[in-house]
């Protein structure tokens, strides 16, 4: 590759290089009149701080927002559709910005108000990259908000998606507030219960010591009540289900603790265990609370919807443009679809020259060209100007939306196998219930009056909630760690399914390979400078993707004078340049001959004066280290790729994965998730890495399903996981990293079986004292905590090492 | 003795104050954003134009919660 040794200079606005033209306003410059514009909008209004927070903060701007393409937002429907609070003079909106990066966003954002005066409150919320937009109704509207957005750089995403329903989501408030309330309760028993675990027994004022288990009882009511309510809920439709689950045997340690406390408190006979009742609940409600916190930011569930606009451009009888909803697109609407937007129905090209990218929707890596009267579908990205297309089918019926119908989508993916501490927690309760029966069965024969204080205390002491710690603390934290290396997963069932796929499965188009660059490299004689400035000025010229690519490709010094400027569609273009003639395009129209082979499209010929001087070779650029990581994969698990492209990578591909591989080229979204399903009928556990909403089907299928993302701002489809693309080398450490889950949970049970046996040292006997429940509670529960965080991240040394 | 009752009601008292006020921060949506607000307490509350104008006197916040 030529580099290009020149200080670079950075424009003000976005920090990237300004390589082609430099606009300099004062003392700072920029690559782009886009970037100008802001940062004059943003001079003017005096916010120029939003530089001052971070160095080059802006978004670059190089591609214009057309006129009018908000205006939707005018449309009463989508306007009662998207905001979530309307009156006379107010409206509420939430826009998705997912350019949102650095404080200084935050900054600007929450200054929108200088620049719209109708915006009264404009309130960020980083984490969600969302922004909260109050705004006066007659004065400003929703599309000038959106617009005024749009101004700075931060064009608001809005899909046909967010037309859902005015929902906001929220954190899981009520969970929060039962762990609060459990807390306190917990430690006012505890503080209360601390003169009787002194005296052990001795009683010096039983009148103050009756008024403490009142006391305690009272504090104990909203802990069973409320607090533990989700035990009995979840345990009583196991029950029902004919399903023995975790919750069961928990629930029903706390209800005899409860009842036995409530007795012995009010018959005066003894202080309860509600202090360890209390702990216990409160213990496992932050173990459930550690492993159930979600990931604000990232979203697992998306379908289709999330990825379509919601207005498009309707071109009436009269030729009139009006902007509509596209869930109201009718057969044989005409639309116009702009640069860059996505085609939301299946249609037939009208007019215009039609660029389309589907390697989000079919994985196929090149623009494929249309000429009009063919179909074009659905979720292609038009990538050459304006194009004009009369819509054939409505949206929920084309060619992609329909993957969405098949039932798998219709069910949750936790469908077969229950998670293995259930399967656990079963084995431990038929020993429970076995040791209180012999020991009821003991005592009845020789000391009867014992047989009621014995069995409950069993169950008192050797509740399974030492299981539901050990799971839960190991899952959040290994959820913690993999979030760390950029493995978002979606909850602690996946870790466990990790552990047993045996087949992997990857897509090709952007999961393998970059999402981003494709590679190029020249074949033919040496470029002087000159030549390569005129094969530049002449890529430079076009807009269509491969001269786009080419042009970005060599190095810039100078700008020429292109004279006589002529694109042949399909063939190439040729220019004359600083009286060179200078020809680039297919093999037969810049040489004339037709004997050069290969695949079309992938490979571009040039030509100055006549003279042919070589070809440009573009290819699929794949993953740094994609050798590696799958000979380190292919040795304990069987690979497979499942592409929507063309077999013309095939050959290579066959030399890093070898020659064994099954390999599937030409495959459709249904092909496969069809695959996935009869590889898993065969017995096989399959984990499928894709990228796009043609891997939507397949990644649902499997038994794990991760989205490779190289921005995970960037839309993901529905999926259990998702990995960040810089860390696809670590892919098999993460793996065997989840693998440990299960060895952690057990050795971790193992530590509680020690205490347990302890304590049923104490329970059959018959005298379990509440200052023995109130000890090995707290400690066993602490114990467990340590070792699960500690051995799960002592499992994570492996991955530092590696990253 | 009987101060115990009056000291064990009024810590109780006490705890129960801020077990009220934590319900009230979860439901007050407190929880929701855990990460702007320590940006955002950083900004300066000015524009530069009003900096200027008011350059030794402190203003009042334009952006309140």
């Amino acid at each position: 590759m030529i580099q290009d040794i020149k200080t670079a200079t950075h424009c003000y606005h976005c920090g990237e290089n300004c390589e082609d033209s430099i606009i300099t306003i004062k003392d700072k410059q920029f690559c782009c009149r886009g970037c100008k514009t802001v940062y004059e909008i943003i001079n003017k209004n005096n916010l120029c701080s939003y530089y001052d927070l971070e160095s080059n903060p802006g978004i670059n701007q190089k591609q214009i927002i057309r006129e009018g393409k908000f205006d939707f937002l005018d449309d009463e429907k989508i306007i009662d559709k998207l905001v979530h609070f309307k009156d006379d003079t107010q409206q509420h909106v939430i826009f998705y910005l997912p350019q949102m990066h650095c404080s200084s966003c935050i900054w600007i954002l929450e200054h929108l108000d200088k620049i719209n005066s109708g915006i009264i409150k404009s309130q960020v919320n980083f984490i969600k990259k969302e922004v909260t937009l109050i705004f006066h109704y007659p004065q400003t509207s929703l599309k000038k908000a959106a617009e005024s957005l749009a101004l700075i750089g931060y064009e608001p995403h809005i899909s046909l998606n967010d037309t859902g329903g005015n929902k906001i989501k929220k954190t899981d408030t009520k969970r929060i507030i039962k762990l609060g309330i459990a807390g306190f309760c917990f430690g006012n028993i505890m503080m209360l219960s601390f003169p009787d675990y002194f005296s052990f027994g001795k009683t010096e004022d039983p009148e103050l010591k009756q008024w403490f288990s009142y006391l305690n009882l009272v504090l104990s009511l909203p802990v069973f009540f409320y607090s533990a309510s989700e035990f009995f809920i979840s345990g009583y439709k196991g029950l029902r289900q004919k399903f023995l689950n975790i919750d069961t045997p928990i629930a029903l340690a706390v209800l005899i603790t409860f009842t036995r406390s409530v007795y012995e408190i009010l018959s005066q006979t003894g202080a309860g265990y509600l202090d360890s009742m209390s702990g216990i609940v409160f213990f496992m409600l932050i173990g459930r609370y550690f492993q159930n916190r979600t990931y604000q930011s990232i979203s697992f569930d998306r379908d289709f919807k999330s990825y379509f606009p919601l207005g498009v451009v309707k071109i009436n009888e009269n030729n009139r443009e009006t902007q509509i909803s596209v869930a109201d697109l009718k057969q044989g609407d005409r639309i116009k679809i702009y640069n860059d937007e996505i085609i939301p129905a299946d249609s037939i090209l009208f007019l215009g020259k039609a660029m389309i990218d589907y390697s989000f929707v079919t994985g196929e890596s090149l623009p494929v060209e249309k000429t009009i009267g063919e179909i074009v579908y659905a979720g292609g990205k038009q990538t050459s100007g304006a194009i004009e297309l009369e819509v054939v089918k409505k949206i929920s019926q084309s060619y992609l939306t329909q993957l969405w119908n098949n039932d798998i989508f219709k069910e949750s993916k936790e469908r077969s196998n229950t998670p293995f501490i259930h399967q656990v927690s079963r084995y431990f309760s038929y020993v429970l219930f076995s040791i209180a029966g012999i020991t009821g069965i003991f005592w009845s024969i020789n000391n009867p009056s014992k047989i009621g204080n014995a069995v409950t205390s069993i169950l008192i002491v050797a509740c399974p909630c030492a299981l539901l710690l050990s799971s839960t603390f190991t899952n959040g934290n290994m959820i913690r760690i993999l979030n760390k290396y950029k493995l978002y997963v979606k909850n602690a069932s996946v870790i466990e399914n990790m552990a047993d796929i045996d087949t992997i499965i990857f897509d090709k188009t952007g999961t393998i390979t970059e999402q981003t660059k494709s590679g190029i490299c020249f074949k033919g004689q040496d470029l002087s400078d000159e030549q390569t400035q005129l094969i530049r000025s002449l890529a430079n010229q076009s807009n269509h993707p491969l001269s786009k690519s080419i042009a970005s490709f060599l190095p810039f010094s100078k700008s020429l004078n292109v004279k006589f400027y002529n694109e042949f569609k399909g063939y190439g273009t040729s220019a004359v340049i600083n009286t060179h003639f200078v020809k680039m395009g297919s093999a037969g129209f810049v040489t004339d001959k037709n004997n050069f082979s290969a695949n079309p499209g992938s490979k571009i010929y040039a030509s100055i004066d006549n003279e042919f001087i070589g070809c440009f070779i573009i290819k699929n650029s794949y993953r740094k280290d994609l050798q590696k990581i799958v000979s380190a994969l292919g040795s304990q698990y069987k690979l497979k790729i499942l592409s929507g492209d063309n077999p013309s990578e095939e050959p290579y591909l066959k030399t890093v994965f070898g020659n064994a591989t099954e390999m599937l080229f030409d495959q459709k979204p249904e092909n496969k998730l069809n695959f996935i399903r009869s590889l898993q009928n065969n017995g096989s556990k399959v984990l499928m890495i894709g990228d796009g909403l043609n891997d939507a089907g397949a990644l649902k299928q499997s038994n794990v399903g991760i989205a490779i993302s190289d921005n995970t701002n960037n839309f993901s489809p529905a999926c259990d996981a998702i990995l960040s693309g810089t860390n696809f080398t670590i892919l098999r450490e993460l793996i065997q990293y989840c693998c440990k889950q299960k060895q952690i949970i057990y050795s971790s049970f193992a530590l509680s079986i020690l205490y347990n046996v302890a304590g049923l040292y104490f329970a059959v006997q018959g005298n379990l004292k509440p200052v023995i429940a109130a000890i090995l509670m707290p400690v066993s529960s602490l114990s467990i905590v340590l070792l699960t965080t500690g051995l799960s991240s002592l499992y994570e040394l492996k991955l530092k090492h590696k990253n | 003795m009987s101060a115990f009752f009056i000291m064990i009601g009024a810590s109780l008292l006490l705890a129960i104050g801020f077990l009220i006020a934590f319900i009230w921060s979860v439901k007050s949506n407190q929880y929701e954003d855990d990460y702007t607000p320590s940006v955002r307490m950083l900004f300066e509350n000015t524009t530069i134009q009003e900096k200027d104008k008011n350059k030794d006197t402190p203003i009042k916040s334009t952006k309140t919660k």
